[in-house]
């Protein structure tokens, strides 16, 4: 019962925030081990049309984001970010693109 | 949907049936803290704050005591007797406050910038103090970058170099606003107490175009100390055996969560006459400086707003010439030759900077300074008086184009100078003023490439329009390896006079042939420089090690050449006719030998030349080849903080050419060259605690000077005295020690 009503309140801000914000700020989870995953990480960010900012931190493995919403939503960027290998809090990279990474890059996946 | 949750929600509330208590947690600086946990004492009633430090907790009668807890702070018990708001403010426990992690890293005190476009090297306060002292024009002695000439013993100052050209070939600025130029080139470096810097930027080649177009071989920038992170008392003071004395205190508070404000105070002076070569001449100036600065900084990092105001003031007399030499009796008389330089200065500056808050990548900057400079002096029967009043503002925008891989900075900034001056009561004074505008675009593809493109347009009332194009590139091919490239064009009107001020004390006659410019009837210095250098860290023998090679060339369209070569009895200027060109290579390699102890050496090789009438010259008091080496060891900071430090300098200069002196009588000749010579500095620092430490140290430990420091010394009214042509020290070995106190 109580994980419904999380669920649905969830569901209901999603509504709200449709409104186009140009500097929208994002903190997502991207798991990924060394400097070598940063700049793939970042690279992949960037690579979406609208990205602004993105910077990825080794040691909180969690990338800060400011992207024009008017141009890209926050999946896009989860989507990227996984097709170059690398799994997010939202989107988990393909064994695909996983095995494609640098072995010092495999990192352990959750 | 929503409504339906609600009332899902309410259901839930009233189905529990309970009151509920609610509150806000608050840590030391008044900051939301969130995560911490909330709970009724001896039940299972708990909760954690939300990002905003609430919380809502069910509340009951029964429960009184509400304990509130989080790591790192003292836990509260509160007593809780109707369900009010509760707004509590947590402390810092004593006990378990937490310990720091020390990560064994030593930061290094001379660092190279592996990312930026630019070859810039930052220098850390560490590496200030290991020069003796006290101003920072004495602080690039450990720097292999940049040469530092001997101090003439008429100034006592010493005179920069980087790549083979003298300092007004550079830019130098304080906090990114020019400051030592025009009038207080000679001395103004000299003018800035080292402890009130925080860091240096060193830029080799092009600079960049926001700060203007006048730097051709590069740019230096000091950082001052914060006020917002200085320490609230600090105090130094140092002596030396050449009778010279130094105090610096600072005094810093912080006035509000967003203003703090410091106070510098310093004073040097030399008590006594030094005249170590027995030629009758002072080796050293007697000088008094007092100089205070007060500082504010106001920063509100939420709103994205920061401001410094500077208001300082200074006062500088120096007395030089022959040790007889009494100026309430002599001056102006055959007596004896002696020379004054009183110097005010006066600089009033503030800055404003917002950041957008939604947007960290996008600034706007407003830079605006006023400056007064009174030079009143006189050598002999030479006066030279110089008054320069200046106003600067620069306005930049700093923001990206899609995102922070494309930068950019533009802006406009607008400058007038006041001149009074005046040589021998002849009046050459002059107001210039420019306005411009520039813009910059970086392109940094977050890996292994980024280039800088620049330029702007200026018009000035003598130097005409023109455009001021520069360029930085930086690629990193494999790992640990660096290369860039630079390449600019710079502008500027000579300030003959201001700049060749050690001149005045000979019996050379100026001589300015007119070429029908607009500065002193000189065309404007136009000169380009280009640059590549390559960096490599690699590790040898299990130590990091470090090999930098750079190569730079300066090409001068045009030039005030300062002709020495003519006449020993002459100083030319002239309007280039010709070629001019200054070549610098420099190859260096640092390693750390064991933890704490590293070694930093260097090659140089100059070859500057330019054409004067009496053909193709090397310019004089030039070193072609220099060798530099810098050994520094520290222990490991042991309980209480306590700590030795010991450095090292080694310099070899190979021959000089001197200007000419070939037509004077045998006696007052020096010859084409001078000799080769080394000179070695060392210091000690021992620190006793976080609070106090002491240093000592000596330079010119080889006790090495020059033979003929002064020419014509017996007869300084006569057609050949020349105390100007300085290549090696005058003062010999010279022991100083000086201790340091800190208040944090």
């Amino acid at each position: 019962m109580l994980f419904t009503l999380v669920g649905l309140s969830v569901q209901a801000q999603d509504k709200k925030e449709v409104k186009k914000n140009k500097n929208a700020k994002y903190e997502i989870a991207v798991n990924g081990n060394c400097g070598i995953c940063k700049k793939r990480i970042e690279t992949a960010a960037y690579s979406v049309k609208g990205v602004k900012s993105a910077q990825w931190h080794q040691d909180h493995h969690d990338m800060h984001l400011i992207l024009d919403e008017s141009k890209c939503s926050i999946d896009d960027v989860h989507a990227a970010v996984a097709k170059a290998g690398h799994d997010t809090d939202k989107v988990k990279a393909a064994d695909a693109d996983y095995d494609k990474l640098h072995h010092c890059c495999q990192y352990e996946r959750l | 949907m929503q409504k339906i949750f609600l009332l899902l929600l309410l259901c839930v509330s009233f189905a529990q049936g309970q009151e509920t208590i609610s509150g806000k947690v608050l840590d030391e600086q008044n900051q939301p803290l969130p995560g911490a946990g909330v709970y009724w004492l001896n039940t299972s009633i708990a909760t954690s704050t939300l990002e905003d430090g609430t919380f809502t907790l069910p509340y009951s009668p029964e429960n009184t005591k509400l304990v509130l807890s989080y790591l790192g702070y003292a836990s509260d018990t509160l007593t809780v007797t109707s369900p009010q708001f509760i707004n509590h403010k947590m402390k810092l426990s004593q006990s378990s406050e937490l310990k720091e992690v020390v990560v064994d890293k030593t930061r290094k005190s001379l660092e190279r910038n592996q990312v930026s476009a630019a070859n810039v090297t930052t220098m850390g306060s560490k590496e200030l103090l290991k020069a003796a002292c006290c101003n920072i024009a004495e602080s690039f002695e450990t720097n292999p970058s940049i040469d530092v000439n001997f101090s003439d013993a008429l100034t006592g100052s010493k005179q920069i170099k980087m790549l083979g050209l003298t300092s007004p070939y550079l830019m130098i600025t304080e906090e990114n606003i020019p400051s030592v130029r025009g009038a207080s080139q000679a001395y103004g470096l000299s003018f800035v107490p080292g402890t009130w810097v925080e860091s240096i930027q060193i830029t080799k080649g092009a600079g960049p175009v926001v700060n203007g177009f006048e730097s051709i071989s590069g740019q230096i920038n000091y950082e001052l100390l914060k006020p917002i992170n200085d320490i609230p008392f600090f105090l130094n003071a140092y002596g030396s055996t050449d009778s010279r004395f130094e105090l610096n205190t600072h005094f810093n508070k912080k006035i509000s969560d967003k203003w703090s404000s410091s106070l510098f105070l310093h004073g040097n002076t030399r008590v006594s006459k030094n005249d170590m070569n027995n030629d009758g001449f002072l080796d050293n100036p007697l000088a008094k400086q007092i100089n205070v600065m007060n500082r504010w900084q106001y920063t509100d990092a939420e709103k994205g707003w920061v401001s410094f105001i500077n208001l300082r003031y200074m006062r500088d007399e120096k007395q030089t010439g022959e040790l007889g030499f009494d100026p309430d009796k002599d001056k102006f008389t055959t007596n004896h030759w002696g020379s004054e330089i009183n110097t005010d200065k006066l600089d009033v500056s503030a800055k404003l900077g917002y950041v957008f808050p939604d947007m960290p990548f996008q600034s706007i900057g407003l830079q605006t300074s006023y400056n007064w400079h009174k030079q009143d002096s006189y050598f002999g029967f030479r006066t030279y008086d110089i008054d320069q009043k200046s106003f600067y503002s620069n306005l930049i925008f700093n923001s990206i184009i899609s995102n922070t891989l494309n930068k950019f900075a533009t802006g406009i900034n607008f400058n007038y100078d006041k001149y009074g001056e005046f040589v021998n009561a002849i009046d050459y004074s002059r107001i210039d003023n420019s306005i411009g505008a520039f813009f910059e675009y970086t392109y940094d593809n977050a890996n292994d490439f980024s280039i800088v493109l620049g330029g702007r347009f200026d018009v000035h009332n003598r130097l005409g329009a023109f455009v001021t194009p520069r360029m930085h590139l930086r690629y990193n091919p494999w790992e640990k390896g660096t290369l860039r490239a630079s390449a600019g064009r710079g502008k500027r009107a000579a300030n003959i006079f201001a700049e060749n001020q050690s001149l005045f004390g000979s019996s050379r006659t100026f001589n300015v042939i007119d070429g029908g410019g607009k500065v002193y009837g000189l065309n404007p210095e136009i000169a380009w420089n280009y640059g590549v250098s390559f960096i490599q860290g690699f590790t040898l023998f299990g130590k990091n090690t470090e090999f930098v090679v750079d190569f730079y060339r300066t090409d001068f369209q045009n030039q005030a050449v300062v002709d020495l070569f003519a006449s020993p009895q002459q100083a030319l200027f002239y309007n280039l006719n010709g070629k001019s060109y200054a070549n610098s290579l420099q190859v260096e390699l640092n390693y750390e030998i064991t933890h704490h102890f590293n070694v930093r050496t260097a090659y140089k090789y100059y070859d500057v030349k330019t054409q004067y009438s009496t053909g193709m010259e090397e310019r004089p008091l030039q070193a072609k080849h220099r060798f530099f080496t810098n050994l520094a060891y520290e222990t490991h900071i042991v309980e209480g903080g306590r700590q030795w430090k010991f450095d090292f300098t080694y310099n070899w200069m190979g021959k000089q050419r001197l200007p000419y002196t070939g037509s004077n009588p045998e006696h007052y000749q020096l010859g084409n060259y001078s000799p080769s010579f080394s000179l070695m500095n060392a210091q000690v620092t021992r620190t006793f605690s976080g609070v106090f430490e002491a240093y000592a140290g000596v330079e010119n430990l080889g006790n090495y000077t020059q033979h003929k420091a002064v020419l014509g010394n017996h007869d300084p009214f006569g057609q050949y005295f020349d105390s100007s042509i300085i290549y090696a020290p005058i003062f010999g070995q010279m022991y100083y020690a000086g201790i340091r106190f800190k208040i944090k």
